[in-house]
């Protein structure tokens, strides 16, 4: 069992936790990942490592509650445990050659844009934090991004805090104003990296994604991740999960990470009935 | 008296039209007096060339004699003297080609069914006896064992009896490897492979799961702390594809992901939450037995229409012929001499038909069989919204990759001695699929217990 030693509220969807798991956190590094499952009945579910501390033997995770899995582990308390926590997985991320890159993060994405960040900055590379959200009310670790990052730039779609618009119009801005950058790294929803990638493309930058497509074991063996990367089919697993944002195949990845929406959608509501007696999603259905 | 009938005595099954809607056990077992009967049919001849046929070197002889006393106790001890997981076995070996396939009996007639008398041996154990297996005293030694699959287990046992104290490391949350993720339910039940991991705890093996070793830990970190070799089992679970165009759409699935959700996440029974499709027509590419598991599971996932599509004919089909026989009563329909060139999909993207183009034998290739040639012009659809590839697997690269020194060859397979299982590392010996590429548990288990008498002699004479 897996003992969550403090769990944080970013925002009213998105959760942090502090897992205790030593043998994970003494090897993790940015840019991989864990599988957790809750309990018997639980899928196994891939996270990417947020943070970790080698010394108390603890690792991060931010998750937004979307599904099923996730709703589950929001609802569960500090001082509760799950009973499994694999990991580290994937490869790390490399930094060979940056000297001055963007992260570009988006929503619950930022939550591995951090850990990149700070592990560049660590490094002593120069970081410049592109960070976007949907509004003022999701923004999630504005704190971190600005303490391990040369440079915060924020933006909500709607304005409502920071600079208004989309993290590609920043981009482009602070390419034009000369930021002269080395790499772009990007993490967030496909689509905004997908646009991202378009940016770095037509100013010649080299883009990093992240990918997060769905996975069973987490080791290589089902090939349920695949993705197609310069034409030729790799499991992002074992093989990324980062990748040349040049050569993805995002809309192949937006159409295969809706392969089980209809299973997962109903798993969902089951769930929301479940946690609350009051819930009438399922009668309602009845009567329509 | 020897039973001269000249036919096993019949395995009780599940009706066909039943079992194709559910996940329990196809073949319930012989009862106490079936499996008299039958082992009355072993004359006990002088040669035992049964005993040949098996990788683990069970004494075959002996435990029918008692069994055909009644004394099934007394067989079991017998059995498990040398093979870690008789229940196993006994349900998924290919006798036919092993035991069996060497019995005097089967030159007229139908050979003993010793696979039967077997799993009937282990069940009764399990039943039966409640006193447990105790660890024998501990010589001081430890050593690691990377994957709780046949290999390893098989590994394990045999070092836990020579008094080594033995740690198996699984990736997974739970230990036997294939025997969970792989092998249905209605084939080996999982509760099964549980029980035969309790009697090796039960001897004193530790197993570690949720260890990604080349990960978490690398194989030099194990030495490090103590262990004084490692024996790697970690199988073959890197899946192929064909490489054919569409095999991204929704609705394709290599064999190992279908089955890991399916009997190993549980997405069969209601309350778990791994998500599966529903599909109405499925087409499983492959004729090997994953292929067959493959395509009985999707029948009992609803599916109308299932389709096994294989490029050769009845004859080369590597599946075993029980396993072929079952599928065919399930109503699995068998495509031969087909061979799929296209996955069609719908405007969003998910499965909507396969494109198969006929085949027919030309000469023998390097295999033996004859190599399938396309027929021009002979394209047709299938229509089905799933496609499963069951095309074989390779070793997975990530114990190469983390381990300097370790040799494999050109399709990853690690370079080790086919007896001992001494690789290219000292210290290191590995076994089982990881060496071989995708065979059978018994020979993975083989190789295991080979590997368990290098590494004590390897220690005793360091």
């Amino acid at each position: 069992m897996y003992k969550i030693v403090k769990k944080r509220d970013l925002n009213p969807t998105v959760c942090l936790m502090e897992i205790e798991a030593p043998a994970v956190a003494k090897k993790a590094k940015a840019g991989q990942f864990i599988i957790f499952r809750i309990d018997e009945l639980g899928e196994r579910v891939p996270l990417t490592v947020a943070d970790y501390d080698r010394e108390k033997g603890t690792v991060t995770i931010i998750f937004q509650k979307v599904g099923r899995t996730t709703m589950r582990l929001g609802d569960l308390n500090q001082g509760d445990s799950i009973l499994d926590f694999v990991g580290p997985l994937g490869k790390a991320s490399e930094f060979d050659g940056m000297t001055k890159v963007c992260v570009v993060g988006g929503g619950v994405g930022c939550a591995i844009a951090y850990p990149q960040a700070k592990a560049l900055h660590d490094a002593g590379i120069e970081v410049e934090v592109i960070a976007g959200f949907r509004s003022k009310d999701i923004v999630i670790l504005e704190d971190e991004m600005k303490a391990s990052s040369d440079k915060l730039f924020l933006c909500t779609d709607d304005g409502t805090y920071g600079q208004q618009g989309f993290v590609t119009d920043v981009l482009k801005k602070r390419i034009e104003e000369g930021a002269n950058y080395s790499h772009i790294i990007t993490i967030g929803p496909l689509i905004m990296m997908k646009f991202v990638v378009e940016v770095a493309k037509a100013h010649n930058i080299p883009a990093i994604v992240s990918m997060n497509p769905v996975m069973v074991d987490g080791t290589g063996m089902c090939g349920c991740c695949r993705v197609t990367v310069g034409g030729e089919v790799k499991f992002a697993c074992v093989d990324g999960p980062d990748f040349d944002g040049y050569e993805v195949d995002f809309d192949e990845t937006m159409r295969r990470s809706k392969m089980f929406a209809a299973d997962e959608k109903k798993q969902l509501t089951d769930y929301m009935c479940e946690r609350d007696e009051n819930c009438n999603l399922m009668s309602k259905e009845v009567e329509e | 008296m020897a039973n001269m009938t000249p036919t096993k005595t019949p395995m009780p099954e599940q009706d066909p039209n039943i079992r194709n809607k559910n996940f329990d056990e196809v073949a319930r077992g012989y009862s106490a007096e079936d499996a008299i009967n039958e082992a009355q049919r072993c004359i006990n001849c002088k040669h035992k060339p049964c005993m040949d046929g098996c990788p683990v070197n069970v004494r075959i002889p002996e435990f029918i004699a008692m069994a055909a006393e009644g004394k099934f106790e007394d067989a079991y001890q017998i059995i498990n003297s040398t093979n870690a997981l008789p229940a196993v076995c006994g349900r998924v070996c290919p006798q036919e080609t092993q035991c069996e396939g060497k019995c005097v009996r089967g030159i007229k007639g139908e050979s003993v069914g010793i696979g039967r008398l077997e799993r009937f041996v282990a069940d009764y154990h399990m039943k039966n006896c409640a006193e447990k297996a105790k660890p024998v005293e501990n010589n001081g030694h430890r050593v690691a064992i990377i994957g709780s699959g046949p290999a390893g287990l098989s590994c394990a046992g045999d070092l836990a009896a020579l008094g080594y104290k033995v740690t198996v490391f699984e990736a997974f949350h739970q230990t036997g490897g294939v025997l969970l993720y792989g092998i249905p339910e209605f084939r080996l039940p999982k509760a099964i492979v549980a029980q035969e991991v309790e009697n090796l705890k039960d001897k004193g093996v530790e197993f570690k799961t949720n260890m990604v070793i080349g990960r978490v830990l690398s194989i030099d970190e194990l030495f490090e702390d103590g262990y004084e070799a490692v024996f790697i089992g970690s199988g073959a679970g890197l899946p192929m594809f064909m490489n054919i165009p569409g095999e991204s759409l929704n609705g394709v699935y290599s064999a190992n992901e279908y089955l890991t959700r399916i009997n190993f996440m549980k997405a069969y029974k209601s309350g778990y939450d791994t998500p599966i499709t529903h599909d109405k027509a499925v087409a499983v590419i492959g004729g090997g037995n994953v292929a067959m598991d493959a395509a009985r599971c999707a029948k009992r996932m609803g599916a109308g229409k299932v389709y096994i599509v294989y490029r050769r004919s009845d004859e080369e089909m590597p599946a075993r012929r029980e396993e072929i026989h079952h599928a065919k009563e399930e109503g699995i329909e068998f495509k031969y001499l087909c061979s799929p060139v296209e996955i069609l999909g719908t405007e969003d993207g998910w499965v909507k038909g396969l494109k198969i183009v006929d085949m027919e034998l030309g000469e023998p290739d390097d295999s033996g069989r004859r190599r399938p040639i396309p027929v021009v012009g002979s394209d047709h659809v299938l229509d089905v919204d799933c496609v499963i590839m069951a095309l074989g697997t390779s070793p997975n690269p990530l114990i190469k990759s983390t381990t300097p020194g370790l040799k494999t060859n050109r399709w990853g397979c690690i370079v080790a001695n086919e007896a001992t299982g001494e690789t290219s590392r000292e210290g290191v010996f590995a076994g089982g699929d990881a060496v071989t590429g995708a065979a059978t548990v018994i020979l993975a288990m083989g190789a295991g217990k080979g590997a368990a008498a290098a590494i004590d002699k390897y220690i005793k004479e360091k």
